[in-house]
């Protein structure tokens, strides 16, 4: 606070520093923007929120380096590999768009996401591959190296060009959606689909079109940045999260909201690295948790279509007797695997137990609760912590630990779910994720109570549990016992209630049945049984990171409930299984085992989405 | 019946035989896919090592094999894949991480499970210090040694007002921790102005250049490195925030970091780095040429830290003469061996090598960035006594 009064301070004395903070935050607001207005045009569109769309800026930018290097030095040779990365970037989106995303249209939300993370994942070990490992440094745009001073404080000529290229290519946004025949046509589409496509339009060809512009601009985003900064293997996932907020504060499909937000959060964080210099990374979600908790569609968003689920299920019915008598076999399996099986295999089989709770945690609500939590490792991660630092500071037991995990995790849950109240499908999803965010952040840099990256370490089990056998013993039987439990209550009268607030919340609420409460008790039961999980991985790993509650643990919790199959309530159980087996034999045995995974990752978006729990049963169901 | 008995006979002296040419494994775990740059001139490194260790016909008589994981910078993946190597790869001993926390966590594992573990790259103090144990070993210097390093060039700079940046984690946190405290002991007269903590990675470089300038310091200090640090420069280079204002820089002058920036370096920095064209001593020169005649490439600091981790670990088991873990970690303590960089040391009192690193300026030398003026800094002068070093390491 003192460090904030001295610059406060020092600010009041020299007025002309605040103007060039504007201006650099202005400058970093146009970059922002560039990268967002794509993201937001493709949602607008096609109701596709693009992952991979961090990529694209980050193909652009490599693109752009390779192409000047091509074209030779001169203005000549930078804008022409500009323009040149922007065109095969373009091209780049057209074959994504055609491939994958074509058929995934009528698909609920979930499915897009996952496998546009897989695209990130095979461009990144792509790039890795094309490009290599080491950052490259393209040159400064020509002309524009230099700096101006106005009033004494001396503003890149380049951050100049930056702040004039946003409200350009806003207006040119503008001008092609209100005053081209495409522009007409692209919204008729939006409006009705099917309507347009019975006047005559290929509108096939039209969203191709839309998701190519999408991805020009950000391509065109990452070759601008290219005078600032490197082309490196991490931008795709540093860009798109600050892009997400942008495009969410200022309302999904506004292209007009985005340059709000864009300006918005470009000041304010511009200023608040003055004030609060530790406090970057938290900044921009405080931000977007604000504006979200104030208006629930962004700032010039429109209340959006209720999110879509796949087609109707059949109701619920108990466990048939050959289930129930293949899950005790299974479990008698499961006892015996000590006796039969030692070291790693118990290890792996502990990661699996846990995992397959976290899965069947998120799974409620997924499946019956119809809620996409895409930060579903806030509650794992605040679980690992419950236990971690419950041990660190008070040097609880471990009996104490993990039942500190599990309460916790339950409080996080209210807590989010109560500020996640008025949301829903895409908003949930982002609103979701910025809570995970913020309590990653808190993790990772409130050193003095966390120990902040280095985590918590020396959290081994107690005496009684300390052999594989015996942990292992524990974790199938808190974990299988988590798992019964989620089923009795997916089953029980709660269950139901949840399951018509999905399919029918107006129907439900006419019913009585108070849809809001039931969804909120989901997230604090969903939050509980994912805390007992991280609490137990706490234990077994010996320690607690920040990495516990960071987005690719949320991306793995939705991998294995989709693998196993979301209708399937055995689902996250297989899903665990396949995916911790997958991921093993990849990391120890191929070398570009993100490509493999994210192909694995699209293919099941595409094609089985009823996942494998979901095949089987199909196979079973048959005559 | 007398045919069966040397039949057997045999077959135990085969089996004999077959385990004593069975090579010694070496469980090695990194950043592969998280930290391309700094990992794969680091897998070269090693790999050479292991075929030079093998071509002189191995330790103990036995071949040494690395067999490595990718621990996709996640200490969750690290700790499951220590477990894997120990029990399924029977692995004698855990070996490499690039990251702090990741480091940390596997020397967790050693300890709880009784295992060598000897870390490679992780720079945190705490790993042999507050954390340290019976079983983890740390080849390269500390953040605090080569903070160290660079206080004493400080402390001859006029400069009064610092300023310092760092990535907002343990890293820079314990890097400026330890730059202020060594410097002001040095220069009470010395005070610090402005401090910026950028996320790792994300750096708002133009913001923070003028919130640097803001403060007008003298000097800064500098802990940013990767993808940081050409923006930092970039910016700093365009406002004007290097004119006549020294700059301090942890880690800069280090390939994997200086290569990147080519002919935008900025001139007259105090680094601490690798200047690896200039170093003509023996050693080096040997290193060198065969790293070249090898991998057709230049080496850089990760291919040294990988090729003296595995001389380390060959020269530690053949002092102990088998690959017991405890008799292991009896003979690193105090082991003393010849490297690329001159003669280092494992100090038996905190598992610390001596191993130091090369002090100098940067400068532009035919449109590349380069090391001048430089300096070997020998890790054992950059360490705190016997008695603090004591206070901070837990005893048995």
């Amino acid at each position: 606070m003192d460090s904030a009064l001295a610059t406060l301070r020092l600010m009041a004395a020299e007025p002309s520093f605040a103007l060039a903070q504007a201006l650099t935050g202005l400058a970093s607001a146009s970059s922002l923007f560039l990268v967002a207005a794509g993201l937001s045009i493709v949602f607008g569109v096609t109701r596709v929120v693009n992952f991979a769309h961090g990529s694209f800026f980050m193909v652009g930018a490599y693109l752009a380096v390779t192409a000047i290097g091509w074209l030779g030095g001169g203005a000549a040779g930078f804008w022409g590999g500009v323009v040149v990365a922007v065109l095969g970037v373009g091209l780049l989106g057209v074959l994504v768009e055609v491939a994958i995303l074509r058929r995934l249209y009528a698909a609920p939300e979930l499915f897009q996401l996952l496998a546009t993370f897989g695209v990130v994942l095979v461009i990144q070990d792509g790039a890795l591959f094309l490009w290599g490992p080491e950052d490259l440094l393209g040159p400064r745009a020509p002309g524009l190296r230099g700096a101006v001073e106005i009033f004494g404080q001396r503003i890149p000529t380049y951050d100049l060009f930056l702040i004039a290229v946003g409200p350009v290519v806003l207006v040119l946004l503008w001008l092609a959606f209100r005053r081209t025949r495409w522009g007409v046509l692209v919204r008729a589409a939006t409006a009705d689909r099917e309507m347009t496509a019975a006047l005559g339009v290929d509108e096939r060809r039209l969203f191709t079109g839309v998701f190519a512009l999408g991805a020009l601009l950000a391509g065109l985003g990452g070759a601008l940045q290219v005078p600032r900064e490197t082309a490196n293997l991490h931008m795709d996932l540093n860009v798109i999260a600050e892009a997400f907020v942008v495009v969410v504060v200022g309302g999904m499909g506004s292209v007009v909201g985005a340059y709000l937000a864009a300006l918005v959060i470009g000041v304010v964080h511009a200023f608040g690295i003055l004030l609060f210099p530790k406090l970057t990374l938290v900044l921009v979600f405080l931000i977007m948790a604000v504006v979200l908790v104030i208006r629930p569609a962004g700032l010039l968003g429109e209340r959006g279509a209720a999110s879509r689920q796949g087609a109707p299920e059949a109701p619920l019915r108990p466990a048939s007797a050959r289930l129930r008598w293949t899950a005790a076999a299974l479990f008698a399996a499961l006892l015996a695997l000590p006796a039969v099986a030692g070291g790693y295999v118990l290890v792996l089989a502990v990661d699996v137990a846990i995992l397959a709770l976290f899965a069947a945690s998120l799974h409620l609500l997924l499946g019956p609760g119809g809620m996409i939590s895409f930060g579903h490792a806030a509650y794992f991660g605040i679980g690992a912590y419950g236990a971690g630092l419950a041990w660190k500071w008070l040097a609880a037991p471990m009996v104490l630990g993990l039942a500190v995990a599990p309460l916790a995790a339950g409080i996080a849950g209210a807590a989010f779910g109560w500020l996640c109240a008025r949301a829903s499908g895409v908003y949930l999803a982002m609103l979701t994720l910025a809570y995970a965010q913020i309590a990653w952040s808190v993790a990772a840099q409130w050193l003095a109570v966390t120990g902040g990256d280095n985590g918590v370490l020396g959290l081994w089990p107690a005496p009684w549990a300390a052999s594989p056998a015996a942990y292992y013993y524990l974790s199938l039987v808190l974990c299988g016992g988590g798992i019964l439990a989620l089923r009795l209550l997916v089953h029980a009268p709660f269950g139901q209630f949840l399951r018509a607030g999905r399919d029918a919340p107006r129907r439900a609420e006419a019913l009585g049945v108070a849809v809001g409460a039931q969804q909120w008790l989901a997230f604090i039961v969903a939050g509980a049984f994912a805390g007992l999980a991280g609490g137990l991985f706490a234990y077994a790993k010996g320690s607690v990171f920040p990495t516990y509650l960071a987005i690719p643990r949320s991306v793995d919790g939705l991998v294995m409930v989709l693998l196993g199959g979301v209708q399937s309530l055995s689902g996250p159980v297989v899903g665990a299984l396949a995916y911790v087996g997958l991921a093993d034999e990849l990391a120890r045995g191929v070398a570009l085992w993100r490509l493999v995974l994210g192909a694995a990752i699209i293919v099941l978006a595409v094609a089985f989405r009823r996942g494998l729990a979901g095949a089987v049963g199909d196979a079973a169901a048959r005559p | 019946m007398l045919r069966r008995a040397i039949l057997g006979f045999a077959m135990c002296l085969a089996a004999t035989v077959a385990v004593a040419q069975e090579p010694i494994r070496i469980g090695e775990i990194n950043s592969y896919s998280g930290m391309a740059a700094f990992t794969l001139p680091y897998r070269n490194g090693w790999t050479l090592a292991t075929e030079e260790v093998n071509k002189a016909g191995g330790v103990l008589g036995r071949k040494l094999e690395v067999v490595a994981r990718d621990d996709a910078a996640r200490p969750e993946d690290a700790v499951r894949l220590a477990a894997e190597l120990v029990t399924n790869e029977k692995v004698a001993l855990l070996a490499g991480t690039f990251f702090s926390h990741i480091g940390l966590a596997v020397s967790d594992y050693a300890r709880q499970h009784k295992v060598l573990f000897v870390a490679s790259e992780p720079l945190t103090d705490a790993l042999t210090w507050e954390k340290g144990h019976r079983y983890a070993f740390r080849l390269r210097p500390s953040t605090y040694m080569q903070a160290a390093m660079l206080a004493e060039e400080a402390a001859k700079l006029p400069a009064r007002r610092w300023a310092t940046v760092a990535p907002n984690y343990e890293y820079g946190q314990s890097a400026v921790a330890a730059f202020k405290k060594l410097l002001q002991e040095k220069r009470p007269d010395v005070s610090f102005v402005a401090e910026q903590w950028p996320a790792q990675g994300k750096i708002d470089a133009g913001a923070t250049v003028q919130a640097i300038a803001l403060a007008r310091p003298d000097a800064i200090f500098n802990v940013t490195f990767g993808a940081d640090l050409p923006r930092f420069v970039r910016e700093g280079t365009t406002r004007g925030l290097f004119r006549d204002r020294p700059v301090v820089s942890l880690l800069t002058g280090e390939p994997e970091y200086l290569d990147p920036m080519k002919d935008e370096t900025p001139e007259g920095w105090i680094v601490t780095g690798y200047p690896w064209e200039a170093i003509e001593t023996p050693e080096h020169r040997a290193f060198r040429d065969a790293y070249r005649a090898r991998f057709n490439d230049y080496p850089r600091q990760g291919s040294v830290v990988g090729y003296v981790m595995i001389k380390s670990i060959a020269a530690g088991i053949a002092r102990a003469g088998s690959t017991d873990t405890e008799k292991m970690v009896d003979a690193m303590g105090g082991l003393k061996l010849a490297t690329p960089f001159g003669p280092i040391e494992f100090r038996a009192i905190d598992h610390q090598a001596t191993l130091g690193a090369y002090v100098g300026r940067t400068a532009v030398r035919d449109g590349k960035g380069a090391m001048v003026d430089w300096r070997y800094a020998d890790g054992a002068r950059y360490l705190p006594d016997d008695a603090a070093v004591r206070a901070m390491r837990p005893q048995q």
